[in-house]
């Protein structure tokens, strides 16, 4: 059988800045050479710093922008053109959610409509809504409201409820906690676990923070400029990275014991500007562990059964 | 300078547009010999008048000989008195410029100051006031404060002439007329204008300087706050030109509106023509000027002026 | 479902509170607008007389409050002895009906170009912007005069030219409107969920944009009647037999000496009508958007 989702080579970059007479306008890579895949019911997690590109990439998988290079293929089939019909029937099946809930919502419309309105566009039956409000703990009185008289947790629960009414496959989640107090944040990751166990959904869940996504991800992918630097399995991955960037990133994340705490958590400061990364590894320039090869070589993502990193001195590090 | 030649560029293709939207609308509308001689003209006659104004060509060759004449300086002869058309409109164009340049004295000259006092004791009964009388001032139709103001100077005070040009007072009332509704949109935009210069902080520093309020408001924010007035005004001198047909009409001042409005009962298509190509001119340098000093004033406006619109 | 909630005893006694908070000002202007609006509705069902009865035994009789006037003609009568009240209530409907139509023909049009500019962009958009600024540079006011004059007495294309006028305002907004509007996330999470472009503009764009609209309308709405009364006062709008208020004050203008009253009345109400208005859009623009009471 197929994976659901597979994305090979994917690459897109952006204009920075205005072109002038003299000066070709300068370009940067938001996302650059990455593949990934993702199996039915799966949750693939991609955590990164902002700006590394995780953002772009969960529109380029969807089809939502296109990409420059590389292709998506979805259940098979590759991703029909942007706007076509095809494209839009294609959107009962993936679906998008992410961290401004507010702004996701049209201000004038009840929820009611609001969630209604993919089933109109589809034209399949309304009565769905009543389930979906239902199945994210939605009462249905709140259907007459309007997104201003609701709390950001509740608001989160309205978009949800809108993507599940088409019954997709797939949903990329973009951030969808990051925005609300941490008290709610466990309600709403609850509320996807749960909803991925009744529904068979594939989720490809985008973050910054790593304690969320060590509690939903099947697996963690790490992007750092563009690229992906790891790859791996949960378990292994938080039992210990292989690429230096993610061990500084999972060396960040509060530990609640002291006693666990690392003491030589390795400093790496702020990320460079991503619309002129270093050459070569670009990570070298913050890597405690740089040497000539990293400043001179491109690192490919290669396998370490089951896991992917791409880094020169995996095999010394991990000694 | 490439925005400068652009800038050019855009005035020279609206001119163009404007002569070709002028010939297809007088020319399509109908036959002028039809109009113009009397019904019981023979066909050999209609012909010879048709041949002598050029009608009998392509309506293509029509077009191109009329742009190359305009080009030339020959705006056609009046169909009437076979005199040539832009001698009849240039002959009537210092009395419109007079009035023209009255009222807009007559607007800035009460505007302004209304405009500012407004600003100053912003939110007070002066204020309130002044924004009433703006928001009379700008629904008045002219036509009507017109013939107000002649029943009222001429009929019954019998102080001012109700037509006419020969002396200073037969201004009087015309400028007054057109100027009116200028001088509150003047009122208003000086105050927002003056509003949001008096809140900068070169302001709160002449005061702390012990500059008196008088000093601030005339040499420190007048000077800043009059340019967007200037420029509105620039932008509005279209509106004037209407305006002013129906005032020079009222007051039968003779100007080029009122030729405008006996050139049109009378259907003389090159008087008309010429008039419409003169004005449109005007309106187009204009507003090129608006711009260009716009964008020598605020250089943000050279880049991307579009992008926020 | 949501009528259902609005008419309510609640909501009809929260809205009449809501009105009693109005200032006097603007609670005239809505009155005096609401009366205007009747008469376009209903002039003829309240006109006393035809109003182009003639009655040459009754010239010129003055208004009521004058010496020599009855109450058979309230207003007093023209020269040819016709009744001012009917021919007012019925000049009046005719500038209000065309100045309406224009302002909502050319809202309509301006709109529509507005969102075709901001949809295709590129080529389409220049085109359109450079109609616009076109449109802009031309003195319409004499141009239309020059229209009506040579292509004649045809309400079609007095109609056409009342509409010309002020659409490119429309455009302008529209499509800076449209093109911040299409960046928000509702308008973003629909074409996700797989609605087409016209669904986006026409459910979510168009409602979101529509107070900046009506308020440009209810601005525009004065200039638009000053624009026919100013074009029949010229006598090239509307001719007789039929008549509207700028024909009226036209006509009237040549008995200011003895029935002063014929071009007094239908300027008033001309006067009234753009001042209503003008309160009217400056109260809603200052409503919608407080930050600019400045």
């Amino acid at each position: 059988m197929t994976a659901l989702l597979h994305a090979e080579s994917l690459r897109k970059s952006y204009q920075v800045g205005r072109r002038s007479l003299f000066r070709k306008a300068r370009r940067f890579n938001a996302v650059d050479g990455v593949s990934l895949t993702l199996e039915r019911g799966e949750t693939l997690g991609i955590v990164g710093e902002s700006g590394c590109g995780k953002s772009t990439l969960s529109r380029l998988v969807l089809g939502l922008s296109p990409c420059d290079e590389g292709g998506v293929v979805f259940d098979g089939t590759p991703l029909p053109g942007q706007d076509t019909e095809a494209w839009r029937r294609l959107r009962r099946r993936v679906q998008l959610i992410y961290q401004d809930a507010a702004g996701a919502l049209d201000p004038r419309q009840t929820i009611r409509t609001q969630i209604e309105e993919p089933l109109r566009i589809h034209g399949l039956p309304l009565e769905r809504a009543q389930k979906a409000m239902a199945d994210v703990g939605l009462v249905p009185a709140m259907g007459s409201r309007h997104p201003f008289e609701l709390s950001g947790g509740q608001l989160q629960r309205v978009v949800i409820a809108r993507a599940l009414t088409l019954n997709p496959d797939l949903i990329v989640m973009d951030e969808p906690v990051s925005a609300l107090d941490v008290s709610i944040q466990a309600q709403i990751v609850n509320l996807i676990q749960d909803l991925q166990r009744d529904r068979g959904l594939a989720y490809l869940f985008v973050t910054h923070d790593l304690s969320v996504l060590r509690h939903v991800s099947d697996r963690v992918a790490v992007m750092y400029l563009g690229e992906v630097v790891e790859e791996a399995p949960r378990d292994a991955f938080f039992d210990g990275a292989l690429h230096p960037y993610a061990r500084a990133l999972l060396e960040a994340v509060p530990v609640p014991d002291p006693a666990r705490r690392s003491r030589a958590a390795p400093r790496i400061g702020d990320p460079p500007n991503p619309a002129a990364p270093p050459p070569a590894c670009r990570f070298h320039p913050r890597c405690p562990f740089a040497t000539d090869v990293c400043r001179a070589e491109r690192p490919a993502l290669r396998d370490f059964g089951g896991r992917r990193a791409a880094c020169h001195r995996v095999e010394e590090l991990s000694q | 300078m490439t925005w400068i030649s652009l800038k050019l560029l855009r005035a020279l293709v609206t001119m163009w547009l404007v002569l070709t939207f002028v010939f297809f609308v007088l020319r399509l509308s109908g036959d002028p010999t039809m109009v113009l001689l009397p019904d019981d003209v023979d066909q050999a006659t209609r012909d010879f008048y048709r041949a002598k104004w050029g009608l009998d060509l392509p309506l293509w060759e029509q077009y191109t000989s009329y742009l190359r004449a305009l080009l030339q300086g020959d705006f056609g002869v009046s169909f009437r008195n076979n005199l040539d058309a832009f001698q009849v409109v240039w002959e009537r164009v210092p009395k419109t410029a007079l009035l023209g340049l009255a009222s807009i004295a007559v607007a800035l000259l009460i505007g302004m100051p209304l405009g500012v006092l407004a600003a100053v004791y912003r939110n007070s009964w002066l204020d309130r006031i002044v924004m009433s009388i703006a928001v009379f001032g700008f629904s008045m139709p002219n036509f009507f404060l017109g013939i107000l103001l002649i029943l009222i100077f001429s009929l019954k005070l019998r102080v001012l002439p109700s037509s006419g040009s020969g002396t200073w007072q037969h201004l009087i009332m015309p400028a007054a007329t057109l100027g009116t509704g200028f001088a509150a949109q003047i009122a208003r935009y000086t105050r927002s204008s003056m509003i949001e210069v008096l809140s900068k902080a070169y302001m709160r520093t002449a005061r702390s300087k012990g500059a008196s309020l008088g000093q601030r408001v005339v040499r420190h924010a007048l000077p800043n706050a009059s340019v967007p007035v200037v420029t509105v005004l620039g932008i509005k001198i279209g509106e004037m030109l209407g305006w002013a047909v129906v005032t020079e009409t009222v007051f039968a001042w003779p100007g080029i509106g009122r030729l405008l409005t006996s050139a049109v009962a009378t259907r003389d298509l090159a008087v008309v023509q010429c008039i419409m190509i003169i004005l449109a001119f005007t309106m187009v340098m204009a507003n090129m000027l608006v711009d260009l000093i716009y964008g020598w004033l605020d250089p943000r406006v050279r880049v991307g002026r579009r992008a926020q619109a | 479902m949501s009528v259902i909630d609005s008419v309510g005893p609640g909501r009809t006694r929260r809205w009449l509170a809501g009105l009693s908070q109005l200032p006097v000002v603007v609670i005239c202007a809505m009155c005096f607008m609401a009366l205007m609006l009747f008469v376009a509705a209903f002039a003829q069902l309240v006109q006393p007389y035809a109003f182009d009865h003639v009655d040459l035994m009754n010239r010129m009789t003055p208004p009521v409050p004058l010496s020599g006037a009855t109450w058979t003609h309230p207003l007093g009568t023209d020269t040819l002895g016709r009744d001012l009240l009917s021919r007012l209530l019925v000049a009046a409907q005719t500038s209000m009906l065309l100045s309406i139509l224009g302002t909502v023909l050319g809202a309509v049009m301006g709109i529509a170009l507005g969102f075709v500019a901001a949809h295709k962009g590129g080529l389409w958009d220049e085109v359109i912007m450079g109609l616009v600024d076109f449109q802009a540079a031309m003195p319409w006011f004499i141009i239309a005069l020059a229209i009506l004059a040579f292509m004649g007495n045809s309400m079609v294309i007095f109609i056409g030219i009342m509409a010309l006028y002020g659409w490119e305002t429309y455009a302008r907004i529209t499509r800076g409107l449209v093109l911040s509007a299409r960046e928000q996330g509702y308008a973003l999470a629909v074409r996700g969920l797989g609605g087409k472009p016209s669904r986006v503009y026409v459910h979510h764009i168009l409602p979101n944009i529509a107070g900046p609209l009506i308020v440009q309308l209810t601005i525009n709405f004065p200039s638009t009647i000053l624009f026919e009364t100013s074009l029949s006062f010229l006598g090239l709008g509307i001719r007789p037999p039929m008549t509207s208020l700028g024909q009226m004050l036209g006509d009237g203008r040549d008995y200011l000496i003895n029935a002063w009253w014929l071009a007094v009345i239908p300027g008033m109400v001309i006067f009234l009508t753009t001042l209503s208005m003008s309160v009217l859009g400056d109260w809603l623009r200052i409503k919608l958007d407080p930050s600019l009471e400045t």
